[in-house]
């Protein structure tokens, strides 16, 4: 994001746009990355009313994933699961997955 | 209460990318708050963890409209803004039904913003004032708040030789003190019990006067646990009666959630790295007397709703 002058700035230091921090990344925070096994979860959506970060996409009420973008890796929602359907895994083996395709 | 499933197809109005700690218990609890109400709504938040980590300038998390106010006024700002709606409908400059919640910490609300928080009750404001209570100032790492319960260890109340129980002094009962200002609708919730949290917050909102509910709001690095670990732990504060779950609505008291039989205090201060001196054997007399306490203010509670003491 651009730094602005104390022009640009609106009055009083507002913040015009509401909800604007889903443009701020928190996922980099993550250890663990929460992995869902689809055929194990009911979509009782007990991980979504406990999660922190707002990170669990629901469509339809049925459990679509993870924000990735924001989800800390917190291990809550793999911790409330009553079907053991969300395993938190190393964000390491991502990363060196990622570099092996490339 | 609707179903979860309804609830999920409504907006969400706390985004993602607010930078509280992995784990916290606040960003849950406002979810679940925001979910619950029904009209639209005006934020105010007391400085905090809740307000710095969602406001960071220039992002805000909250899509509903927030007012960023000193750490002791967020109950007077709120009242301020609410006291306008009331004259602009009354002038027929605004029509639609606009709900206030403030929000504010411990430290916010038991120590530095509890005048304000009094003034407001007393002055009877139609708003519903929530405080999330993590039992220290978390935000600026882990300072003692009157809210810090007896014998846990933050960076002002140190266990060392001279005093190796940690805070040596019993936690402000804070939501007798909201009962005692006659409020229309009093409660204590838990966002382990969301359905418990959620109702009362309907309710809380839908009552005409200053309503108040004080909420336990489990963190990870002041009370030292794993991240994950959150619900399970603000679940065991109620069930082995650290954080009775009830509402006191124009004075009649009612408990909204008794377990079957209490679990042992200590297993509560097990589950946290901030009591772990206690469980050594010269603090067997500190546990002895918390355990104590902890049963007498369960039946002191059980006596006022008018149900039977537990006999174990």
């Amino acid at each position: 994001m651009k730094e602005k002058g104390w022009k640009e700035i609106p009055l009083g230091g507002l913040i015009l746009e509401a909800g604007n921090a889903e443009k701020y990344a928190t996922g980099g925070w993550r250890t663990y990355r929460p992995v869902r096994d689809e055929k194990k979860c009911n979509d009782c959506l007990l991980c979504w009313v406990y999660c922190p970060d707002s990170s669990i996409i629901v469509e339809e009420a049925k459990i679509k994933g993870f924000d990735y973008e924001h989800c800390k890796g917190c291990g809550i929602c793999s911790a409330q699961c009553p079907k053991d359907a969300i395993e938190m895994v190393e964000e390491t083996k991502f990363v060196l997955q990622e570099k092996g395709e490339q | 209460m609707p179903s979860l499933k309804e609830l999920s197809k409504k907006k969400e109005l706390l985004s993602g990318g607010q930078r509280l700690c992995a784990g916290c218990g606040a960003s849950i609890i406002v979810r679940q708050i925001l979910m619950a109400a029904e009209d639209p709504l005006v934020i105010s938040c007391a400085t905090g963890c809740l307000e710095v980590a969602t406001t960071i300038y220039p992002f805000s998390a909250w899509r509903i409209p927030f007012i960023h106010c000193a750490f002791e006024n967020s109950a007077s700002t709120l009242s301020g803004a609410e006291a306008a709606y009331r004259s602009l409908k009354r002038q027929g400059k605004i029509d639609r039904t606009i709900k206030f919640i403030a929000f504010g910490g411990d430290g916010g609300t038991y120590d530095i913003g509890l005048q304000a928080l009094s003034g407001v009750l007393e002055r009877g404001h139609n708003l519903l004032y929530v405080c999330y209570d993590n039992g220290a100032y978390m935000n600026t790492g882990i300072q003692r708040s009157s809210a810090t319960p007896q014998g846990a260890a933050t960076t002002t109340s140190p266990v060392g030789k001279a005093i190796p129980e940690g805070k040596q002094r019993p936690r402000k009962d804070l939501t007798q003190i909201v009962v005692a200002h006659d409020s229309p609708y009093v409660a204590q919730a838990n966002p382990a019990y969301y359905n418990d949290l959620i109702k009362k917050v309907q309710k809380a909102l839908n009552t005409e006067g200053p309503t108040f509910i004080n909420i336990l709001s489990p963190c990870p690095r002041g009370w030292r646990y794993e991240s994950s670990q959150s619900i399970q732990i603000a679940k065991l504060a109620t069930l082995t009666g650290f954080w009775p779950l009830y509402e006191v609505e124009n004075g009649k008291y009612r408990i909204t959630y008794r377990p079957k039989k209490r679990r042992p205090f200590r297993e509560w201060l097990e589950s946290q790295g901030r009591f772990k001196h206690l469980l050594s054997e010269k603090n067997k007399g500190i546990v002895e007397r918390l355990e104590r306490e902890v049963e007498e203010k369960e039946n002191k509670l059980l006596a006022l709703a008018g149900e039977t003491p537990s006999s174990a």
